[in-house]
């Protein structure tokens, strides 16, 4: 009796309830996927002729590669706040840094291509009379250096915010509000022609990217491939980091932070290093994102995207990592063709959207999924059980793991 | 020239093998209780907004002793507890563990390092997780950001666990959620959270709220056989139970000491009657 009992407790707990609230759930199904549509939509892009019916356009290939950098921001939200159980509202400002990073390298390979013409100045401070380039500008002409400022301005960024906020003990809606705080702060700094960003213009009119010219198709193609490979990379490592006892503690803390740190877990440093780690992925989004959109300005910094990532994991389900990418690409597809009917309906829509998903899924999309397969499973199980216990015509032992099953799904669905 | 030489010899000084840079001493060391006592609370005030929750309170517990807190509601028993793992700061006092620990400039973690365990009044355990990673959480490990990144169970730390389960008889639960659980179950598992992190001393707060006659007895059962190993604060409101386990008793009374003894000696001490059990009676 208590052997089946255990046998069956461990198969649910293995296999059954991963991918739901907990740290687990499978990331290998996910991935292949992922690769495979990659794969399949850039050869019928490069190899297929025009005229083929399964020729995918070139802005059907960029609109993929936003998406994925999309989904890319999402799940760096879910890592903190579905997780860790921190509301950022200000995670669209990582995400403009690692572009605005991406976009002064991009702007320093212009060259003397400019409307002015000058040998290293960009058309911007031509424009404003600068006679030399500011010093934050300078070594950004190296890809490397530029990459690793993607990385280090974000996440330096990070743990200066966080440090602060986590060690003062600030949680839950005060947080959010000084998130929100800082991405606008940073919005009307980035505003201003004497930050040397670009002002309310931004960066843009790029040329090309180590040497690729940014227009032609390969570029592109090659660009939404290293975003989807990128994808599944800060994916398999954000799933690895949840799966480790990192991730259980990271899980405690949302749940419980006194007892966490009754059990000895200094809570404030877990938080700011995860809350880097997110920053920097968040970061990576921003630079795939702006050599494919073209454009990199200020509006990025702007509140509303910010919260508008929040709603894309919460319709996906938060604290599962699928979740939140299912969310953000669902959501922006909806929006891309939402926006082409109807414009002005966009944020009505959004925000119903959210008002739905926090009444009736608050688990998302993935967990009425999820909820469902179990259901499944619990209905093979039980006819299982049935089988099994007719043959051996012991009655109390199939009752006895049936109520245990049922106990296990009701919780987990909870 | 002197000075040079003040310097190499400093430099020497410093160079030496045989010794720890001071900033490289181990933080952590053993709790000395030469003295028998492992818990020092001395003259410790604490106000609220005008309200003394803690009035000159002085205590002594010695190691492996089993003591149980009584007193009325707002004697100041929990409140004494949030000080002593570093959750509230008092106005004033020294709280020391053993005789090298002050426990007030500490921070809970590391309190919780130095071998204090806590359990809440309420149950509170990680709902989202099962019973097996409860337990593995409040291992007695390094709990850096890296260590635990890249943690592994030990076979030792899976026996440690085991072991505990057994104690904590949720052996067969090992793999449900921790919200699945009966409230008794939850308290058992929180007290089980403790044991896995081999503390020095256990403060627990009200262990038998809301269990059956049965699981009070297990309890019981259960904290005497910690005593001595371990040195164990109960607080309760349970008379019975606390009659049951107890061989000193303290009883607070707003903010500070008003008896102490065994609980026959207690239960005839005159204010005790007249400010506690009296009311009850």
């Amino acid at each position: 009796m208590s052997q089946s009992l255990s046998s069956i407790a461990r198969f649910s707990a293995s296999d059954l309830f991963k991918g739901k609230g907990q740290p687990g759930g499978r990331v290998a199904p996910f991935v292949v996927i992922l690769l495979a549509v990659t794969v399949l939509a850039s050869a019928a892009n490069l190899l297929l002729p025009e005229s083929s019916p399964f020729y995918v356009s070139t802005y059907t290939i960029t609109l993929l590669g936003k998406y994925l950098s999309y989904a890319m921001l999402a799940l760096a939200v879910d890592v903190i706040w579905g997780y860790c159980g921190i509301l950022s509202l200000g995670h669209g400002a990582f995400f403009a840094l690692g572009g605005y990073a991406m976009g002064v390298y991009l702007m320093r390979q212009i060259g003397d291509r400019g409307v002015y013409g000058h040998p290293e100045l960009p058309d911007f401070m031509v424009f404003l009379d600068w006679s030399e380039l500011p010093w934050y500008w300078l070594g950004m002409d190296q890809f490397w250096f530029a990459m690793l400022m993607v990385l280090a301005v974000p996440g330096l960024l990070a743990y200066i915010f966080g440090w602060l906020a986590f060690r003062s003990r600030v949680t839950g809606v005060y947080l959010s509000i000084m998130t929100q705080a800082l991405t606008y702060a940073l919005l009307l700094a980035f505003f201003r022609n004497e930050m040397g960003f670009g002002g309310n213009n931004g960066l843009t009119d790029f040329k090309d990217i180590l040497g690729f010219d940014l227009q032609s198709d390969t570029t592109r193609v090659a660009l939404f491939a290293i975003t989807a490979l990128m994808l599944a990379l800060t994916f398999i490592t954000s799933h690895w980091i949840m799966q480790s006892r990192l991730g259980k503690v990271v899980v405690a803390i949302r749940d419980g932070e006194a007892r966490a740190r009754f059990l000895g877990y200094r809570t404030d440093n877990f938080k700011v290093w995860l809350f880097v780690y997110s920053a920097m992925i968040a970061a990576i989004a921003g630079a795939l994102y702006v050599p494919q959109v073209g454009i990199i300005n200020p509006g990025e910094f702007s509140p509303i995207n910010s919260i508008e990532i929040v709603i894309w994991v919460a319709v996906g389900g938060r604290g599962t990592l699928i979740g939140a990418i299912v969310g953000a690409l669902l959501v922006n597809y909806a929006k891309t063709r939402f926006t082409a009917i109807m414009p002005d309906g966009w944020l009505f829509a959004l925000g119903a959207l959210f008002v739905l998903v926090t009444l009736f899924l608050p688990k998302g999309l993935v967990g009425v999924f999820s909820q469902l397969t179990e259901r499944w499973f619990l209905m093979r199980n039980r006819s299982q059980v049935k089988n099994s216990s007719a043959e051996e015509s012991d009655k109390p032992l199939s009752t006895g793991a049936q109520a245990s099953a049922g106990v296990q799904t009701k919780e987990a669905s909870v | 020239m002197s000075a040079l030489e003040n310097l190499t010899a400093e430099g020497k000084e410093m160079l030496r093998r045989d010794q720890v840079w001071p900033f490289l001493m181990p933080k952590q060391q053993a709790v000395d209780v030469s003295h028998q006592v492992i818990l020092y609370v001395e003259g410790l005030n604490l106000s609220f907004d005008g309200f003394k929750a803690l009035n000159d309170l002085n205590l002594y517990i010695n190691d492996g002793e089993l003591r149980c807190l009584i007193g009325a509601n707002g004697a100041g028993k929990t409140t004494l507890m949030d000080v002593i793992t570093g959750k509230t700061q008092c106005d004033s006092g020294t709280v020391y563990f053993g005789q090298n620990h002050n426990l007030l400039e500490r921070s809970e973690p590391e309190i919780a390092e130095l071998g204090i365990g806590r359990k809440f009044q309420k149950p509170t355990v990680f709902e989202a997780h099962t019973v097996f990673d409860n337990l593995e959480l409040s291992l007695k490990t390094n709990k850096g950001v890296m260590p635990t990144l890249l943690a592994r169970l030990t076979p030792t730390q899976l026996d440690r666990i085991d072991q505990v389960l057994e104690i904590i008889g949720l052996k067969e639960q090992r793999f449900l959620l921790a919200g699945a659980l009966s409230h008794g179950q939850k308290q058992w598992l929180e007290i089980g959270m403790l044991l896995v992190s081999e503390p020095r001393l256990l403060l627990i707060d009200e262990p038998v709220a809301g269990m059956t006659a049965q699981e009070t007895e297990r309890t019981a059962e259960l904290l005497t056989s910690l005593a001595g190993e371990h040195t164990v604060i109960v607080v309760e409101h349970d008379m019975e139970f606390v009659r049951s386990i107890a061989r000193t008793v303290t009883v607070l009374h707003q903010g500070s000491v008003l008896a102490e003894g065994t609980m026959d000696q207690v239960q005839n001490n005159k204010d005790v009657i007249e400010v506690y059990l009296g009311e009850e009676a």
